[in-house]
């Protein structure tokens, strides 16, 4: 069934949208992230324009992670006092990042800069959470107890001023790592159209020490908030959101997460990462091979607007 | 740089092409008549073809002799700014690094004619009439000078060439027929990714290699109902639009939390 889309101004297949949200979703529910690093070069696989693709899949995602986060909310998995400090830096940085999207756009790098910071992002995320899942699975073989976590050893991010009570996860923490880290998480989410779940939750749990029961409850939060805020500032100055577009994404990407859920809790933590980093990294070397090889086609046409 | 080169020789000056008309002896008339004058984009929307018919009319003064015709439609889009960009290996990766404006040149672009350019008229008429997409004038910003160039141009030949992939340039030489020595039809097709506007359709009437007449008639591609509201609102209201669809999010992460709730 072909349905007309107003903004991308394109006619796509309503069937083949909304499989690509289910299977999405699966992955995200499966893993519990976002899911943006995939839906975004899908989208523009399909032939969406990436700046469309980028600010629609903002929309999706909020979706996604708003029923995500409520039913981690019933079951009391979210530090309240972490995501609000989070927040402070994710609204900050996800403004930024609307801005630093719309003047890239200006400048014509904007796709290469998406392509760019996919390379480099997702190799890298992808390397390392598959190196330690593989460290991981070869611990509990050789049986060895995985590690605990190691109270005492405090890096120097434990050593900064400011430092607040998070009662919920039971970590007491300098306010400025927190911080920070919302501010990268929200401008690259507003940049490259992605929730970045993949990147926050390791960050939260190796260099926050945040514990695995709240993490992804908390994480949800931050992304919802920011992925929100994206899409109204996406609206607001790009005017490049295509409702009907997200809605269809959304359908199947909250139906899709369901399964997900259900597929995920039957595998364990450590072969989990494992996958989510060979995903993470397949992503990545895709977007690394384009840019690399020579593409078959070396002009592009984009339009400026104008006209009479 | 390379591509500056035959560029600057070429430049064309633009108003050889409007001092040059040829006054057409008003021997004959067209009467032309497209099928939709109005094409509205709806949900289900995914291309359309329109039919243009036509009449050769002749009157008194029509020379005997005069007994062939042939037939160039000529129908564009609206008109926007475009830049063609070309990639090339900087550091190892393929960037964008040469671009190219093209102004105001339309968005849709099809040449349909009833047999190859090249046998209608000569090669000066042709490109005085611009026949073909290797003669219509599509304009460029070089520096500070506005001109078209080359055929062969690189930059000027991936931009047909790429709009042509996409549906949205077309030359066909064998699209117009005659149905009587007088009466013509020729098909317009228009692909789903077709530019929202009004689209011009230019008809010339050419006889011995010379234009004996033209005429013209329009049409205009519009989004209705649900896709016109969108589309308007996205433009015109993007503070609401991005609160109604962070709302509709918001509604729908929350529904599938309820439908789906384990418990």
């Amino acid at each position: 069934m072909q349905l007309y889309l107003p903004i991308a101004d394109i006619p796509v297949n309503v069937f083949l949208i909304l499989a690509m949200g289910a299977a999405v979703g699966f992955v995200s529910g499966m893993f519990g992230i976002g899911g943006g690093f995939l839906m975004t070069p899908l989208l523009i696989f399909v032939g969406i324009a990436p700046a469309v693709a980028v600010a629609s899949v903002a929309s999706h995602i909020a979706a996604s992670s708003f029923s995500g986060a409520l039913s981690y909310w019933r079951r009391r998995a979210i530090d309240p006092a972490l995501a609000l400090v989070l927040l402070c830096g994710g609204t900050v940085g996800t403004a930024l990042g609307v801005w630093t999207f719309t003047l890239l756009r200006s400048l014509g790098q904007l796709d290469l800069m998406i392509a760019l910071s996919y390379v480099i992002l997702l190799t890298a995320v992808g390397v390392l959470m598959f190196w330690e899942g593989l460290r991981a699975i070869m611990r509990t073989r050789r049986g060895v107890a995985p590690l605990a976590r190691r109270s005492g050893s405090h890096g120097w991010i434990h050593g900064l001023p400011l430092k607040m009570r998070f009662k919920r996860s039971k970590i007491y923490l300098s306010v400025i790592p927190v911080v920070v880290v919302g501010l990268v998480i929200g401008f690259i989410g507003a940049v490259m159209g992605i929730g970045g779940g993949f990147i926050l939750i390791p960050i939260m749990i190796y260099l926050l020490r945040v514990p695995t029961s709240t993490v992804i409850g908390t994480s949800m939060v931050l992304t919802l908030v920011t992925m929100v805020i994206a899409t109204m500032l996406h609206a607001v100055t790009n005017h490049l959101v295509d409702a009907v577009l997200a809605l269809i994404l959304m359908v199947g990407g909250v139906t899709g997460a369901q399964f997900g859920a259900r597929a995920g809790q039957k595998i364990r933590g450590e072969q989990l990462r494992l996958l989510l980093g060979l995903l993470i990294l397949a992503v990545g070397l895709r977007f690394a091979v384009e840019l690399v090889i020579r593409p078959d086609e070396l002009f592009t046409i984009r339009e400026t607007g104008g006209g009479a | 740089m390379i591509a500056r080169a035959p560029l600057a020789a070429f430049v064309l000056a633009l108003t050889l092409d409007a001092g040059f008309t040829v006054a057409p002896a008003r021997a004959e008339r067209l009467i032309v008549s497209v099928s939709n004058h109005r094409v509205t984009v709806t949900p289900n929307y995914s291309g359309e073809e329109l039919v243009l018919f036509g009449s050769v009319e002749k009157d008194a003064s029509t020379p005997a002799t005069r007994t062939s015709y042939d037939l160039v439609v000529t129908v564009s889009g609206p008109r926007a700014d475009m830049v063609t960009r070309r990639k090339e290996r900087v550091f190892g990766i393929w960037i964008n690094t040469d671009s190219r404006q093209f102004l105001e040149v339309p968005t849709y672009l099809a040449l349909f004619s009833n047999r190859p350019f090249d046998a209608i008229a000569s090669p000066e008429v042709g490109r005085r009439q611009q026949l073909g997409l290797n003669n219509v004038l599509l304009t460029q910003r070089v520096g500070t000078d506005y001109a078209d160039v080359v055929p062969n141009d690189p930059f000027r030949s991936a931009f047909v060439r790429l709009r042509t992939e996409h549906g949205l340039y077309r030359e066909e030489t064998s699209a117009v027929t005659f149905l009587t020595p007088t009466l013509f039809r020729t098909g317009i097709p228009l692909p789903g990714e077709v530019p929202i506007g009004t689209y011009d359709v230019e008809i010339k009437l050419f006889s011995d290699g010379a234009l004996v007449t033209r005429t013209e008639t329009a049409f205009e591609i519009v989004k209705v109902g649900f896709e016109q509201f969108v589309a308007n609102a996205a433009r015109h209201n993007g503070f609401v639009y991005g609160l109604v669809t962070a709302a509709m999010a918001l509604m729908t992460g929350w529904m599938a939390s309820i439908v789906f709730r384990k418990d």
